[in-house]
Formats: structure tokens, C-alpha cells, sequence
């Protein structure tokens, strides 16, 4: 952590010392060119002390964690719980209530099958259960992983699916907010920052409606955790589900953060070992929370790249994170503005607004847009994003992201910008 | 490669003035094919003849959204396949999929391909073979369809 350590918290990043930590930022791309990697919000880079962490793990600790009468095992499960400590302190939760899934996609999936298992799993499990007559509240601007689950909940259950619309700008439409969250609403599931629009949504005014109903709120923090201080405590949530591989750690690592007295009462969705505290032939009894969610012998490798990505984050200060990101995506703004023929799908202004800059181009396709781009190394997303229906209601059959993080700079925020007029002249469009 | 490599005056010109585009009526068999990774779809009809021993494909229309590599695919195919016995048309389907995957390695045979040789450049992108076969696997599926109703075998 060298490279971060010492500054002030006034000082903004440094960004220099903060891409010298990434080895891939060194690499040439197509033509020999320097990458310039604007596609973060599918999944960020990761600092050597990251991936330091987690070869040392391997090297040195090596185990399946929970297991095994022997000094690795020991170490292995030290490593692990560590992790799940370090994970809890980034987000001001309780280790207790942080349990570890392969992808934020998992996590939502985890309480959504807990959900249609209560219906089996006894009457401490009662508050979980949905059916004919409940109604599950999802938004319009949901990425596919916090709207497919609820939408099979509901085919499993019979339960009725309704959802907030958006505005025009991409913002959630909470007009109808007194009756979509009613005595009906068994269950409100929210991004907490569109990874299309950038959108972040007033998750604990939701919450606070969707608690004086009695209904469970799940927040997909995807993209929120890596890109701003998230403490549980404010955000208002049930459950706050996220990914590791967005937030400069390892790949198939994820977190479910659930309050404990709820992940007390949950019942299981994967089962086998590890989670179970006396099995007979005859049936089984699970350990609590959060041991009774991790089926399997854990990623213990990839969550100690992940206590590290924290470490990481923390060190450089995620409001510093936050406010860096606020500018750079202000300057994009700024930048895209100036270019004729381009729309930007969501908000035009930074407030309330994560770094996702979605846009499309008057008479050329993304996928040409994103050929062009990348002609020039300049890497985007492009399509619908997994979030299809956000794109229907914006009116765009697909469109062009550029998502920033820590490493990215003013320079390569300008470089998009003539890039994008580049297209333009290549398909002759302006 | 540099952008025209990929972006063949031929392929821009397709996209510019897609040939055989819109849906006609009368038509065999109607299938509707989406890229899920991007959304890109193609809604496309054939119209099958009698003639002889072998049908011909005597239409081929479709509607089509996406980039221009499948747009301009989806009208080079058809401009090739209008007119042909359904056996020619599929080897030339079985042609370009070769091609496609190739990863740039393959020579393409014009004779067979015609303007479809301009797509050579694609297969050297994973990321786009699926758009430029787009409209071909739209076609395949709706012979498919409109030869079982008839009863006959692909």
C-alpha cells in the first residue's frame, strides 16, 4: 500500500501513484496502442496488492477454510474470517451479518429462493413467505440480476411483480410510490446506483416507506460500494448485495450483507456441507448466519483479495473515491455534450449520480461506436447492459457506456470524446 | 487492422441501402432472432417455390435492428439467396459460417461467397461473428420451418 499511503484526506488522488499499482494499465492493445479502460462498471482492474493477497494466500495459507485438524486449516480459516471482517468494516456492518456468495447476482438469487423456501421451512421462517395476493416492487432501471430472480419468485409463488417507472432522465418515477408499496408488498428490491444512468436512487426514503408496511427491502450495491462510502446502518436496506470483481478484488467473489435478526430467520438456499449442524438420514439442521448461506468449501483466495481491495479503497478514502469520480464524470458530461447528434440516457448533471455514462448516437449503431472505439484502445460497453427494460424505456434499442473508476483520467475521458467524433466521420454522420 | 479492413466499402453500402428489406407478403414461414448479448434482432420471412425436384427460394424480406455488420449481412444474404434452390443457398450458408469462424485465418472463396467475402475481416472479432450471422441463422431457421411444413427435408 505504499503507493496510496500518507496523504491527507484534502489532497485529491493521486492518480499517477494509483495507476502505477495496476500492471495491466501498462499493456498496449490493438495497434500498439496505451489501453485506455473505460468499461469499470462490468469489472475494474485490480491493484497488485490485490492480487499480492491473494498468491500469498495460495503460497503461504493454503486450505479449505473450516476444515481440516492441521496449521493450514487454521491459517486458511483465520485468513477467511479476517476477510469477513475487513469486508464488514468497509460497508460499517457486523462480520455476523456479511455473508460470502459468488457475485452480487448470487446474493440476490440467495434471498429470493430463501424467499419461496419459507413456504417449507416453518413458521420462523413465515415473514419470508410470499404467495397469491403479495406483490414483489422492483424499478424499471434494474440491472437483469435484481429483476430475473424477482420476477421467477413471483412465477414460483404466484406472487404479483409491480415496479416503479422512470422518468425521461432516468431517474425512478416515485409518484405512484402510495401505491405501489402497500399492505400487499411482500418484498422491494432497489439498485443503489444504475449501472446504465448512473442513477442513485433515494434507497431509505423507499426503505422507510417499504418498513412501514412491513416489507424487505434488498439494495444491489454492484455499483454503489465500489464508487462511494456505503455505511448499512444509513442506507436504510434489509440487504445489500455486491460484487468483489467490481471493486478492484478477485472474480467469483461477492457479498450478501443482511441484517442479523433476518438472516437469523432465513432459511437456506444452497445446501451441503459446511452450513449444516447435524445431518441424519432422516433430514438436517443448519448452523446459524452466515455460515448456514456458504454451502461448500469457500472461496477463502478470493476473499482475502477482496479484504485487500478494501484495504485498498479505504486507504485512498472512498469519499476521495467518490468525489474524483463526481469530477471525472462531470467532465464527460461536459464532453459529451459538445458532440452533435449524441444523447445521454439519465441525469445530465453529477447529482445523485454515480460514474456510468451511457449514450447513443444519432445514426450509428453502439456495437459500430464501440468497433471504433476500440480501434483507438479505448474500451467500452456496449448493448443493453443487463438492463434491457431500462433501455425500452429510455427509447434506446441499445447504447454506448463508459464507466470510470480510480485509475481513470482527464486525458482519457477527452480521448472518448474524439473518439466519438471519429465514428461520426467514419460513418459520415456528422 | 485499421476500420476499413473490418468496414468494407461493400458492408457501409449495404448498411447505407439494405437490399430486400422490409416484410412482404406472401411468405412460407416467419422466425424472429435476437442477440441477447446486445439486443440486436431480425424478424425475417421466406417464401419457398415449387420447382421441380428442389424448392427455390423465391423471397427472402426481414426487418432488422442492430449494428451495421448485421444489417448489412442480413442484405447481402439475401440478395444472394433470392432466386436460389434452397441446397445452393445452404452451402453458401455453410460457407460463410466457415468463414466466420476462421478467425481470420481462412481464404475466402468468392466464387462461392460473393459479396459476403467482404465480411473475412469479422471473424477476426469474436465479439461481432454473432452480427454478421445474424440474418443467416434467421434464414436457416425459417427454411427449416417453412420445408417442414411442406413436408420436405433440409
Amino acid at each position: 500500500m505504499t503507493a496510496v499511503a500518507g496523504r491527507s484526506r484534502a489532497e485529491p488522488l493521486d492518480i499517477d501513484a494509483i495507476r502505477s499499482d495496476f500492471p495491466i494499465l501498462g499493456r498496449a492493445v490493438r495497434g500498439g496502442r496505451h489501453l485506455i479502460y473505460l468499461d469499470s462498471g462490468a469489472t475494474s482492474h485490480k491493484p497488485r496488492q490485490v492480487l499480492d493477497a491473494e498468491r500469498d494466500f495460495y503460497t503461504t495459507h493454503n486450505a479449505a477454510a473450516h476444515r481440516g485438524a492441521h496449521l493450514l486449516g487454521e491459517e486458511a480459516t483465520d485468513a477467511y474470517e479476517g476477510a469477513r471482517a475487513r469486508i464488514a468494516a468497509f460497508i460499517r456492518a457486523d462480520p455476523g451479518e456479511i455473508v460470502f456468495t459468488k457475485s452480487a447476482t448470487e446474493g440476490v438469487n440467495l434471498v429470493a429462493y430463501a424467499m419461496s423456501n419459507a413456504a417449507t421451512a416453518g413458521p420462523h421462517a413465515s415473514r419470508f413467505a410470499v404467495g397469491p395476493g403479495d406483490e414483489v416492487l422492483v424499478t424499471e432501471s434494474e440491472h437483469h440480476a435484481n429483476l430475473v430472480p424477482w420476477q421467477q419468485l413471483c412465477e414460483r409463488t404466484g406472487a404479483r411483480l409491480r415496479w416503479f417507472g422512470v422518468t425521461p432522465a432516468g431517474r425512478i418515477d416515485l409518484s405512484g410510490i402510495d401505491d405501489l408499496i402497500n399492505g400487499r408488498t411482500k418484498v422491494v428490491a432497489v439498485t443503489h446506483q444504475s449501472n446504465v444512468t448512473g442513477v442513485v436512487p433515494p434507497v431509505a426514503q423507499i426503505a422507510a416507506a417499504a418498513h412501514e408496511v412491513g416489507a424487505l427491502v434488498v439494495a444491489d450495491g454492484a455499483q454503489s460500494v465500489p464508487h462511494q462510502p456505503v455505511d448499512v446502518a444509513a442506507l436504510g436496506a434489509d440487504f445489500l448485495v455486491f460484487s468483489g470483481h467490481k471493486m478492484l478484488g478477485p472474480s467469483g467473489v461477492g457479498v450478501l450483507w443482511g441484517r442479523r435478526e433476518l438472516l437469523e430467520a432465513m432459511p437456506p438456499f444452497i445446501t451441503g456441507g459446511s452450513m449444516i449442524e447435524v445431518v441424519r438420514m432422516e433430514g438436517s439442521t443448519f448452523l446459524p448466519p452466515p455460515d448456514r448461506f456458504e454451502a461448500g468449501v469457500p472461496a477463502a483466495a478470493q476473499a482475502v483479495g477482496l479484504a485487500a481491495a478494501c484495504d485498498y479503497l479505504d486507504a485512498l478514502g472512498m469519499a476521495r473515491v467518490a468525489d474524483q469520480e463526481e469530477a471525472l464524470t462531470g467532465h464527460a458530461l461536459d464532453a459529451l455534450a459538445a458532440i452533435e447528434g449524441l444523447r445521454v440516457l439519465g441525469p445530465l448533471d453529477t447529482q445523485d449520480r454515480g460514474g456510468a455514462v451511457s449514450f447513443v448516437l444519432d445514426g450509428i449503431h453502439p456495437h459500430d461506436v464501440g468497433q471504433v472505439l476500440d480501434e483507438l484502445g479505448i474500451a467500452v460497453r456496449t448493448g443493453h447492459h443487463c438492463a434491457w427494460p431500462l433501455h425500452r424505456a429510455l427509447h434506446a434499442q441499445a447504447s454506448t457506456r463508459a464507466s470510470f473508476y480510480v485509475y481513470n483520467m482527464y486525458d482519457e475521458v477527452d480521448a472518448l470524446a474524439d473518439g466519438i467524433r471519429q465514428a461520426q466521420k467514419f460513418f459520415g454522420t456528422a | 487492422m485499421d476500420l476499413e479492413t473490418m468496414y468494407q466499402e461493400i458492408i457501409l453500402e449495404h448498411y447505407r441501402r439494405p437490399l430486400h428489406a422490409g416484410l412482404r407478403d406472401p411468405f412460407d414461414a416467419q422466425v424472429q432472432h435476437v442477440n441477447p448479448t446486445c439486443g440486436d434482432e431480425v424478424t425475417l420471412r421466406v417464401m419457398l417455390k415449387d420447382a421441380g425436384s428442389e424448392p427455390v427460394i423465391a423471397d427472402v424480406s426481414y426487418e432488422a435492428l442492430g449494428c451495421s455488420i448485421s444489417q448489412a449481412s442480413a442484405s447481402v444474404m439475401a440478395d444472394m439467396i433470392i432466386g436460389k434452390t434452397v441446397g445452393e443457398a445452404m452451402l453458401i450458408s455453410d460457407e460463410f459460417l466457415a468463414l466466420m469462424q476462421s478467425r481470420g485465418e481462412a481464404e475466402p472463396d468468392e466464387d462461392v461467397l460473393g459479396d459476403a467475402i467482404a465480411f473475412a475481416g469479422v471473424s477476426k472479432y469474436p465479439a461481432r461473428i454473432k452480427c454478421a450471422l445474424l440474418g443467416w441463422m434467421a434464414w436457416k431457421d425459417a427454411t427449416a420451418k417453412a420445408l417442414s411444413m411442406t413436408g420436405e427435408q433440409v
